[in-house]
């Protein structure tokens, strides 16, 4: 390898052997092309026409005028598919088509990644395997549903705690066995080097659009930035271009579950300790010997006992602030957005929504620019905030 | 002196007595045998049986030992020994009760035991302590699935301070540079993954892994074994015969625990039938 993959101590590349040279392969691809003017091209033409980029930066008139503050939102939920995942989908699918690579696989939690990779799978002419946790095929049967229209073949995960982890452990053996014309299409700032980066890379388009659109509206950078955080892509994507400017708070949102007391969680930075999972070293979810807890958060995306190395260094190096919110607060959130400006939040989003709304409430945070990053629209989630609300569909 | 297998011999360890695999590829070397090797999850499905299991390799004729210990997340392994680790996991096994298990054969075998242990194992009890610990159970050699070359640093400085060797996989898709560095660092036998993906029983062995240990032969004077889809006797006689220096077999085994958990005794005995097989194909044929 080239480079190391860490982020101070974080990070690196634990991963067995037969991955090696296929990581090799794939960290010299993404160098060479992630500044090429030709490939840069052909993903912005797609971003833009594909994708439906840049995303509005709107202000949230009813909300800033209830909570005192200038709250806006970043609007990944209006991207194509539904959430800012096909950021990364296009980047990563548009480098394996410059690999030569001829079949794509992915895991997914909500789906949400799942069906941004089927999308690119569709549009590039790639045969796509998505692995999706038992747990998520019943509670995201839509997305099931999508990703099949679209061509690929969602294979459940039945070991282990049948979640999201699983999904990453199934994925990882498939490409092991299938190196050679296979790309494993990583969807969150996670996994052994060069993906934490390489995601990083294609999200951060998120913080560059914001920067400027921030600029342009207010004439001054944000005082905050909220975004939730599963593996951490949608956050390191807008956090990234604002690391350097000090002034600005960064915070992410971690789904708190049941509350971190009780033990079902996903909060990872908030109450997990450093470890080895998927290929980096970072904070996880584990017990004192090393053993991997299972993770619960009322929003799939967010229900993983790991995360982004490169949020480990933020959150050690104080840069950012990482917080929770409960699965109850996160229908707060869910509900407060929908019913104040008409927008259905993903229930990923909505735990930034849920801290944004606690945030705004502070004496001391009267009258600040807040910029929420909108991760994902609600549609996937409909359902099960029906049934959690008790309203029958 | 003569490093025979002791079976049963009872008490303490007695680590100047333990057999290195050096002195282990002599003796077989002197036989015209190759190595058999089997690997199981400490503890599965309970420590008991589990110990009774290792008892039978044994008495198969088994020259080394691989010991995992049970994970979560086993990335490198398929189905079988996942099952085998979640077995290992709910009968109460952790990195403790691994270690005393370690223990408890030493009780009765001087033969090398190598672990296979996923790196946040190691990690979380603090790499030193690691190998301290593996060290006074009378441990061989250790392998970490998760831990190539780029992050072994530590764990080398451990290995070398407690005097255990490191062992390292190659792969079919190892290209040559990569294979010196590897072939450098490491000690005890160079761990040759002989198919494209996970641990688990297959049908043949490639003629991709019949190269590759020739490669590696010209490469370094380090043993090979090879491992990773071993499931038949055929197995362990062709990439002998290809000059290899031994034969790891797990899923093979693990899919003979996972058939039989409510007969343990049946366990036992298709166990001995298959492994003393399996032993019995290590026979270097001169051709
Ligand atoms: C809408 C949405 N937001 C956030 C996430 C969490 O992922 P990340 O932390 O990588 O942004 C997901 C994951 O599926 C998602 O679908």
């Amino acid at each position: 390898m080239i480079e190391s993959g860490k982020f101070g101590k974080y990070g690196g590349i634990f991963a067995p052997e037969l991955l090696i040279p296929a990581l090799e392969e794939l960290e010299s691809a993404f160098l060479k092309y992630k500044d090429d003017k030709k490939f840069n091209q052909e993903l912005d033409y797609y971003l833009k026409e594909f994708a439906g980029r840049p995303t509005n930066l709107y202000l949230a008139k009813n909300l800033s005028q209830k909570m005192g503050c200038r709250i806006y939102l970043k609007r990944e939920d209006m991207l194509h598919t539904g959430a800012h995942k096909i950021n990364n989908t296009l980047g990563q699918g548009l480098l394996a088509k410059y690999m030569g690579k001829k079949r794509l696989i992915a895991e997914t939690g909500a789906g949400q990644h799942g069906i941004a990779t089927a999308a690119v799978g569709a549009l590039f002419g790639m045969p796509t395997d998505v692995y999706m946790g038992m747990e998520d095929v019943k509670r995201q049967r839509l997305n099931v549903f999508r990703m099949e229209i679209s061509g690929a073949k969602v294979i459940p995960v039945e070991t282990g705690s049948k979640t999201l982890k699983d999904a990453i452990n199934q994925s990882m053996r498939d490409w092991m066995t299938n190196v050679q014309d296979t790309h494993y299409l990583i969807g969150s700032t996670m996994g052994f080097h060069p993906y934490p980066t390489m995601v990083k890379h294609f999200q951060t388009v998120i913080g560059k659009e914001t920067k400027n659109q921030i600029l342009e509206k207010e004439k001054k950078l944000p005082d905050v930035i909220i975004a939730c955080v599963g593996g951490g892509s949608n956050a390191i994507g807008i956090f990234s271009e604002f690391i350097q400017d000090s002034e600005v708070e960064l915070i992410g949102v971690e789904g708190g579950g049941h509350g971190i007391d009780s033990g079902n969680h996903g909060a990872t930075l908030c109450a997990g300790s450093e470890g080895v999972l998927h290929g980096s070293l970072s904070y996880v979810l584990q017990d004192t010997d090393g053993q991997i807890c299972e993770a619960h958060s009322v929003s799939a995306g967010l229900d993983y006992p790991g995360v982004g190395p490169e949020h480990a260094y933020l959150h050690t190096k104080r840069r950012a602030r990482y917080v929770n919110v409960t699965d109850s607060e996160a229908l707060r959130g869910f509900q407060l957005l929908s019913r104040y400006e008409g927008i259905m939040p993903a229930l990923e989003s909505a735990h930034a929504v849920a801290y944004m709304e606690k945030y705004a409430q502070k004496p001391e945070n009267k009258g600040k620019t807040i910029v929420v990053n909108l991760s994902g629209r609600g549609d996937k989630d409909m359902f099960l905030a029906a049934s959690i609300l008790g309203v029958e569909v | 002196m003569n490093f025979k297998k002791q079976k049963h011999y009872p008490g303490e360890i007695h680590p100047n007595t333990l057999e290195t695999y050096d002195e282990m590829f002599k003796r077989l070397k002197k036989n015209k045998k190759g190595a058999f090797v089997p690997f199981i999850v400490a503890g599965d499905p309970d420590f008991e049986t589990s110990i009774q299991i290792v008892k039978t390799l044994l008495e198969s004729g088994a020259d080394a030992l691989e010991i995992g210990f049970a994970f979560s997340d086993p990335v490198a392994d398929g189905p079988t020994i996942q099952e085998s680790d979640l077995r290992a996991l709910d009968s109460g096994m952790n990195t403790q009760k691994s270690f005393e298990f370690i223990k408890r054969i030493r009780e009765f075998t001087s033969i090398p035991i190598g672990l296979l242990v996923y790196y946040n194992l190691i990690y979380k009890k603090g790499v030193d302590e690691f190998y301290k610990e593996a060290k006074k159970c009378g441990v061989t050699s250790i392998l970490s699935a998760d831990l190539p070359p780029e992050e072994a640093e530590e764990a080398l400085q451990a290995a070398e301070k407690y005097n255990i060797n490191q062992i390292f996989l190659v792969a079919q898709t190892t290209q040559k540079n990569r294979l010196d560095k590897i072939c450098q660092m490491a000690s005890g036998f160079i761990y040759l993954v002989s198919v494209m993906g996970v641990t688990g029983a297959r049908k043949e062995v490639q003629n991709s892994t019949v190269d590759l240990i020739k490669r590696i032969r010209n490469h370094s004077d380090l043993p090979v074994m090879v491992g990773f889809g071993i499931s038949k006797s055929s197995h362990v006689k062709d990439v002998i015969q290809a000059g290899a220096q031994g034969a790891i077999v797990g899923s093979a085994i693990i899919e003979l625990i996972s058939k039989n958990l409510d007969k343990p005794e049946l366990m036992l005995q298709e166990i001995k039938k298959e492994t003393s097989k399996m032993k019995e194909a290590t026979l270097i044929e001169v051709i």
